[in-house]
């Protein structure tokens, strides 16, 4: 059993787990009956699922001792922005679909900032 | 060899997920649902480029998968502001 042999089944099974991470991803985003619901599986899952192809895609060359950095440019990247496009995503559905009187107190004491008139009305 | 197997295995697992993603972007019941299904889609295409550049052995698909990322974020930031505010730049 060499070294690199082990790299290959690591990278291998990071590509299988990555490949069903994906898949459930999209699964979800079908199959999820609420709104709020579908918007967990693809903003999670599949970032998890493109992380295991950036990770697999960085070690490749290991063996020939060459590691490429520029995989973890768009990793950062992609782990940065799907939480803000998921915030935005939210609050478009907080404004478009949901009836006020269903949605849970703020805590704050003041009301939903999405749904403020000052910032409604823009 | 087993990578080899491990990289078709996760194309088709993409592969079936963009085909989810089409079927969701045709039967998407809300405006919203539309929008984040257009972002999982790029996310996938993204994966895809990455893997045809493990398979083919250069990073040179990896400059396509990071404008693909950006594209995929302002647009779908775009979007959403529309949506919000009635309009994209203030």
């Amino acid at each position: 059993m060499t070294l690199s042999l082990l790299l290959e089944l690591f990278l291998a099974a990071i590509l299988v787990g990555g490949g069903l991470f994906a898949l459930v991803g999209s699964y979800g985003l079908l199959r999820l009956p609420l709104p709020m619901q579908r918007l967990h599986a693809p903003t999670k899952a599949t970032t998890i699922g493109v992380g295991a192809a950036l990770l697999v895609s960085a070690l490749d060359m290991l063996p020939q001792g060459v590691v490429s950095w520029q995989e973890l440019l768009i990793t950062i990247f992609l782990l940065l922005t799907a939480p803000i496009s998921a915030l935005f995503l939210a609050k478009t559905l907080l404004l478009r679909n949901e009836d006020p009187a269903s949605l849970p107190d703020t805590g704050t004491g003041k009301p939903w900032a999405t749904l403020t008139e000052e910032t409604k009305t823009g | 060899m087993i990578l080899t197997y491990a990289l078709t295995f996760m194309i088709g697992c993409i592969c079936l997920s963009l085909f989810l993603n089409l079927v969701r972007l045709f039967t998407a019941p809300t405006v919203t649902d539309r929008i984040l299904t257009l972002d999982t889609m790029t996310v996938n295409a993204l994966a895809l480029v990455v893997l045809y550049g493990i398979w083919a052995g250069t990073g040179l698909y990896l400059e396509a998968a990071i404008l693909l990322a950006l594209t995929s974020f302002v647009g779908t930031v775009a979007y959403c502001k529309y949506l919000l505010r009635g309009s994209i730049i203030e």
